[in-house]
């Protein structure tokens, strides 16, 4: 499989003040995101997900390094034409109707007159806005933009899209809507891109993923290479029993009316707490094994970073 | 095409700028007011509302050009539209034509309007349409064309303010280089005066573009002159364009 995007050893520098000062943003970035994947980017705020995602677009000029987009150098604009782009915060002309943005949109990429109007009546469907298609984006809520952003960024029907933040400032609906678009993209064999500071999403959908730290990728693989399916812990609820019974075999986290939530390590220790339960004629409400999460992964990367 | 749509986009923006309506108010009003002033006026009336309308036209023409100009690409900076736009298969050169484009065609439409305006006035006065007129407007709106493309060129790289002077200041200079035409002849040759040849080769000289008083009293114009004032004004129009893509090509939009 061919890559979409291959970066290597990308390095850019910021000078900013009155008496510029040099500050280097992204320290030789090397990753490749391979066709038909979808591939997560994460980092802490100021890691450099926002300027890797914008060498990858051309708006910033590298200061040393490459990025190519299937194959062709980012600062050129045709590697652009099988590109879709969502920004973090969708920032349109707001005085246009959504049908006009993207009538818009569609022009710069020269889309022919027949087949402008039937992809936007079925992109505005498919992000839910064609009740609101005629109203100015500026009476929009944050979602709402977000979703006419997505609309954008699919009138080329793109290859690859890259997405930052798509899920900021959606209610859950919104997001499950979204993340079933995403992975409707897989499916139809486009390349995703994208950022986001929740985790959860990422760890739904990902193939992949590269973790940013101080403008360096400080991990990169497959989810399932990255997170282990060991146990860490397993957390039980059980209700009858008071907390101080258990002693030493679990941690007890809440005590809710006669509900104790406790957090046993070792499965050992798990058939005691039940062989306990029995015994006292208690009642087993929950018991959930705790694997690694890409959230575990992530601030142990970033802590120890 | 994505010029087009850029010019479109960058007329329908501009359309809606109040500052254009509240400076095509003031444009009227100076040609309206132009037929009052001509009546407690001593000597040639239609003289005097020729002039202060074609006077108007030109005034309010480049202030619209410069207050509207000016904060073309600024503005796109800043609202961060410009990361949606330029994530288009988009050449930065097109962009800049295309918003250049966007304001000339509003300007045109907006110097027709004040013509619309100053052709009727005239007309009630004299009772016939002065086609010369329009070859000083036409001059007037390739004096608006050139503005702009500078307002563009600050634009790209300053705030709105700072492009503002610095416009203006262009159109001052503009219309004060001749002077440096009168020094170099009065010059005696060497070097001070290849220095000044040269700064007057740099300098804009507006006046290429005036052609107002000889309109308004009737006086004759080479046909020679209307060519190299135009192609003067198109390669003027087309280098500082070139500037303003050069700028903005190699801008990061952080």
């Amino acid at each position: 499989m061919s890559d979409a995007i291959r970066i290597r050893d990308l390095r850019k520098n910021f000078r900013l003040g009155f008496i510029p000062k040099t500050r280097p943003v992204l320290k030789g970035i090397t990753f490749s995101v391979r066709e038909g994947e979808i591939f997560g980017y994460l980092g802490p705020n100021g890691a450099g997900k926002t300027t890797t995602i914008k060498c990858l677009l051309g708006l910033i000029r590298p200061d040393a390094g490459t990025v190519d987009i299937f194959g062709r150098s980012s600062l050129s604009p045709r590697s652009r034409e099988t590109l879709g782009f969502l920004p973090e915060n969708p920032y349109f002309y707001d005085y246009l109707t959504a049908r006009e943005f993207l009538a818009f949109t569609a022009d710069l990429f020269g889309l022919a007159r027949r087949d402008k109007a039937e992809r936007i009546a079925r992109l505005l469907k498919l992000v839910g806005l064609e009740r609101a298609a005629d109203l100015p984006l500026r009476k929009y809520s944050r979602g709402m933009l977000q979703r006419a952003g997505l609309a954008q960024a699919l009138i080329n029907d793109p290859k690859l899209v890259i997405l930052d933040e798509p899920l900021g400032g959606m209610d859950p609906l919104g997001r499950k809507e979204i993340r079933d678009i995403i992975v409707r993209f897989k499916d139809e064999g486009k390349t995703v891109f994208f950022t986001s500071h929740i985790l959860q999403d990422i760890e739904m959908i990902c193939d992949r993923v590269a973790i940013i730290v101080g403008g360096r990728i400080v991990r990169e693989g497959a989810l399932r290479d990255l997170v282990s399916e060991k146990v860490l812990f397993t957390e039980v609820t059980v209700s009858g029993i008071a907390a101080e019974v258990f002693g030493d075999l679990g941690e007890s986290l809440s005590v809710q009316g006669d509900r104790v939530l406790l957090r046993v390590f070792g499965e050992a220790k798990v058939d005691e707490v039940l062989d306990l339960v029995r015994d006292r004629r208690g009642r087993l409400v929950s018991l959930s094994p705790r694997t690694e999460t890409l959230e575990d992964i992530f601030v142990e990367t970033v802590t120890r970073t | 095409m994505k010029i087009a749509a850029i010019a479109g986009i960058t007329f329908k923006e501009a359309k809606r700028d109040r500052v254009l309506y509240l400076l095509f108010f003031f444009a009227a009003l100076g040609i309206v007011a132009a037929r009052v002033l001509a009546v407690l006026t001593v000597g040639d009336r239609i003289k005097i509302i020729k002039d202060v309308g074609l006077a108007s036209i030109s005034l309010f023409g480049v202030l619209m050009a410069i207050l509207i100009g000016t904060g073309l690409v600024y503005k796109e900076i800043d609202k961060k539209t410009i990361f949606t736009l330029l994530a288009k298969p988009l050449h930065r050169a097109e962009f800049i034509l295309g918003k250049f484009l966007g304001l000339v065609l509003t300007l045109c439409v907006m110097t027709l309007a004040m013509t619309l305006i100053f052709l009727a006035i005239v007309y009630a006065h004299t009772l016939r349409i002065e086609t010369p007129l329009l070859v000083a407007v036409g001059f007037i709106f390739l004096e608006l064309v050139l503005i702009t493309a500078v307002a563009v060129l600050f634009s790209c790289f300053s705030t709105p303010i700072l492009s503002s002077l610095f416009t203006l200041a262009f159109y001052l200079i503009g219309h004060l280089s001749w002077g440096l035409e009168l020094i170099i002849r009065k010059m005696r040759p060497g070097a001070g005066r290849t220095l000044v040849r040269g700064l007057y080769a740099f300098l804009p000289d507006l006046e290429n573009f005036n052609f107002k008083t000889e309109v308004v009293h009737g006086l004759p114009i080479p046909a020679g002159i209307y060519l190299s004032s135009f192609l003067y004004g198109v390669c003027y129009t087309a280098f500082i364009l070139g500037l303003a893509v050069l700028v903005f090509r190699r801008r990061d939009f952080i």
